[in-house]
């Protein structure tokens, strides 16, 4: 494509579908640059996510995807989101042979053969951004909270590092980020959802077995989807009121 | 002191440390509380601020398609029309930022579709999945196949189109809901 | 990291490899049980009248302050910030147990301890301020914040405050102690710590450790004075232990029928892990030799009747044991509770350093620390001097 043919494209595409104010914002995001979020209102919105086992791959893009997008370490073992590959050895769902070699962020290496009577899957996990949640309770100092709109965030310049979050989380989504030495965990992508984008991990997924919700917005596809499908929630025992919902979740799956 | 408070002049003064501490940890407390704490919640309010402040990575497929507009066309109707770009061309928003100095490197196909297609019991059983040292050899996967659209033929073939999809590789036509 | 994995066997969810607690966290609730323990045997003398254990009640004291100026410092060298700790004080998150502890322990510091301490040394520090001729004397002028009253009045009111004191400081011990129990007990995501019994065994358990501890310093120091052993004292010191010791067990022992009973999802994990990884320190130290021989030995004097040494000699012994048993139970308490992972499909193992901020050198200087406080305690403040400390009290 020529020079002349890309700018009027994008010009006229800008002009065609932003206004001002969210087109020095696109820009910005373009640039890669940090930007606030002109017109966002938390009020008109209450994230969640959808996983769907029944359709992941197990390829492991949302995992290299959230490493890059929000500069996680590399070394493991630190992850925001990960991928566990379930192996349920025939009438044994008690008993079930679980990995996640380096969280999914090389693939799986084939382990199992077929045909032996188990059944495998893989089971994409992040922060459940509980809206009862356990971690923003324990905190002492109120270095970790649920925003407006229903995401957990960390605040990284008021945290302590005591911990505490960490050993009050059931799904073990939170770690110490060695760099910072303050708890880091899953955002939900907050800067980017907040701009209209959707997560690094929903982006990069192939298969779309996860897909941000925004329960608040009528016109959000998740509304049908938990409408027509069998969801749950991971330990919904501990009734943390977990806004991540799974369809296809064996009961094998801890 | 001693005369006017009796014998406690002693225990008045020890009030006296403590009720002077408390005024000093009230004063304190209202000059070090971050600004902007409480205002929705037990936080500090400009740490939701700072959450959003974060680079981009992942452009996303509409700026993709501003310059690259025909893809979605090529896409059409194919077992990849819903993957978006950066799922198999990585994080670019530097790139869609910047496309003249910041270029974009093609993947090598052999390492990026074994990711997805290799074949693997935990996968499921109607997704589409190969052996790949049986299927493929050694040769790369864009020989037979377009990357964007699999199972048309490529623009420069160097073997036989694909095989016509049999009743398992039908893959995911545009995905059910 | 690398050596963390070959250390997991089974399946650990990927951010649960690595132990978050410290063995600076097992330290931490042993200081403050042996302050809570300490001060409810000076209690013991204060409120409910044993006479017979008055020989240590200053020393308990003062045992009590010694180990609480340390209790902060695990802490402060565990957290990633420790320069934000102040934060605790300036926005605590009342939700927060751990929040709320901050209060506490300023409360029982400065309300409880250091008030009723000076209150029952002020007629010596004003004493000391004008006799002592070394530079102390500054500290002892300080010390009696300009008022130099002994009078019979002046110290009849100082009885009644440091009583109310006393009875006010009880259960502010309790608190003190019960809430880093509740630290734990109330954290739903751990079943190995999730119970309502938790403040309450860790409570005893505290209670237990500081007996032992003021019961081997009184036999100690008085020792290493030359003076005789109040053998009557050291007798009430040792009933008391022993029941203290009696409930404590009970109820670690209705915690693990309990378990055992129900068999809930947690339960297979569990006891795998206290059958296997956690068999030395939990099975091994913590109940054969730190509850069971103690128990044994303390009840062997209450049923036989021994000679004066001879029951020195096992009150002694029990007391070591003791103190290692209950440091072995917070031990299983904290780094049991990371040994399994929450899925209950695995588990990993605590790889302890020794010259970290966090390793093992670390937390034998914190503990050989409130000794040489109180060394420094016992130097500034003698708990046994005059026979006219002991006719105040019993005025």
């Amino acid at each position: 494509m020529s020079t002349g043919r890309r700018e009027f494209l994008a010009r006229s595409g800008k002009l065609l579908f932003l206004t001002g104010a969210a087109q020095v914002a696109f820009d910005a995001v373009l640039r890669g640059e940090p930007t606030s979020a002109p017109n966002y209102q938390t009020a008109e919105h209450w994230w969640g996510m959808t996983i769907d086992v029944e359709k992941c791959i197990g390829c492991g893009n949302c995992v290299r995807a959230c490493k890059e997008e929000n500069d996680v370490p590399r070394e493991p073992y630190y992850f925001r989101t990960w991928v566990e590959r379930y192996h349920v050895p025939e009438g044994d769902a008690d008993s079930p042979q679980v990995d996640s070699p380096n969280g999914g962020y090389d693939g799986f290496p084939e382990r199992y053969r077929p045909g032996d009577g188990s059944k495998s899957f893989f089971v994409p996990k992040l922060c459940n951004h509980c809206a009862h949640s356990p971690c923003v309770q324990v905190c002492p100092v109120g270095a970790t909270f649920e925003s407006p709109d229903g995401v957990v965030l960390v605040d990284k310049t008021y945290c302590l590092g005591c911990r505490y979050c960490v050993q009050a989380c059931p799904y073990g989504c939170r770690f110490i980020d060695p760099r910072t030495r303050t708890v880091d965990k899953c955002s939900l992508c907050y800067h980017r959802i907040t701009k209209g984008l959707t997560t690094a991990c929903c982006e990069a997924c192939p298969t779309d077995a996860r897909v941000l919700g925004d329960l608040k917005n009528p016109k959000d596809p998740i509304h049908e989807f938990l409408r027509t499908h069998k969801v749950q929630v991971l330990k919904p025992q501990m009734a943390t009121g977990s806004k991540t919902y799974y369809n296809g979740l064996d009961g094998s799956v801890r | 002191m001693d005369g006017s408070f009796g014998h406690k002049g002693h225990l008045v003064r020890v009030a006296a440390l403590f009720a002077a501490s408390l005024v000093a940890f009230f004063v304190l407390r209202a000059l070090f509380v971050p600004a902007g704490f409480g205002l929705y919640g037990h936080y500090r309010a400009g740490a939701i601020e700072e959450n959003r402040l974060r680079p981009v990575a992942f452009a996303g497929r509409a700026a993709c398609v501003e310059c690259h507009s025909d893809v979605p066309d090529a896409m059409k109707g194919g077992p990849h029309e819903r993957v978006r770009c950066e799922a198999c061309h990585g994080p670019l928003a530097a790139h869609a930022g910047d496309p003249a100095e910041k270029k974009a490197v093609r993947p090598d196909s052999r390492v990026l579709c074994a990711r997805c297609h290799a074949a693997s019991v935990a996968r499921p059983a109607r997704f589409p999945q190969i052996d790949v040292a049986d299927h493929a050899g050694q040769e790369a996967c864009t020989t037979c196949h377009a990357a964007h659209n699999p199972l048309a033929p490529p623009a420069t073939s160097a073997g036989p189109a694909p095989p016509t999809p049999g009743p398992q590789g039908g893959g995911q036509k545009g995905g059910t809901r | 990291m690398e050596s963390i994995l070959h250390g997991v066997e089974g399946y650990m969810y990927p951010n649960e490899m690595e132990l978050q607690w410290s063995i600076l966290i097992v330290l931490y609730p042993y200081i403050t049980g042996l302050v809570a323990g300490a001060f409810i045997l000076a209690s013991l003398e204060r409120v409910f009248r044993v006479e017979s254990v008055r020989p240590t009640y200053r020393l308990a004291l003062l045992t009590a302050l010694a180990f609480l100026l340390v209790a902060p410092l695990p802490l402060q060298l565990h957290l990633g910030h420790p320069e934000r700790s102040v934060q605790m004080y300036l926005t605590p998150h009342t939700a927060s147990a751990m929040a709320m502890f901050g209060f506490v322990y300023l409360w029982y510091l400065m309300v409880v301890l250091l008030l009723e301490i000076w209150l029952d040394y002020r007629k010596d520090i004003v004493r000391l301020a004008g006799s002592t001729t070394s530079p102390l004397r500054h500290v002892y002028r300080v010390l009696t914040l300009g008022s130099r009253d002994v009078s019979e009045e002046a110290l009849r009111a100082d009885d009644r405050v440091g009583y109310v004191i006393t009875l006010v400081g009880i259960p502010s011990a309790f608190l003190l102690h019960g809430y880093v129990g509740f630290i734990f007990g109330s954290v739903k995501a751990n079943p190995w710590w999730s119970t309502p019994l938790m403040p309450i065994v860790f409570l005893f358990s505290a209670i237990v450790s500081g007996i032992a501890a003021v019961m081997l310093l009184y036999m100690a120091a008085t020792r290493m004075r030359g003076a005789e052993i109040d053998m009557r004292c050291v007798d009430t010191i040792a009933r008391y232990l022993f029941y203290a010791f009696i409930i404590d067990f009970s109820l670690e022992m209705l915690d693990l029928v309990h378990r055992i009973y129900e068999a809930d999802e947690s339960f297979h994990t569990l006891d795998f892990m206290v059958k296997t990884r956690l068999y030395l320190p939990h099975i091994i130290v913590q109940i054969v030799l730190g509850t069971l021989l103690p128990l044994g030995l303390l009840a062997l004097t209450q049923l036989v009747k021994l000679t004066d040494g001879a029951r020195r000699g096992t009150y002694a012994l029990a007391g070591v044991l003791t103190l290692i048993g209950i440091f072995a139970m917070r031990w299983n308490v904290v780094i049991g509770g990371q040994l399994f992972s929450k899925s209950f499909l695995g588990y990993t193992t605590y790889k302890m350093e020794f010259a970290s901020r966090e390793g093992l050198l670390a937390a034998i200087v914190l503990m050989i620390l409130p000794f040489l406080i109180l060394w420094a305690l016992v130097e500034l403040l003698p708990p046994w001097t005059d026979a006219t400390a002991e006719a105040r009290h019993q005025a």
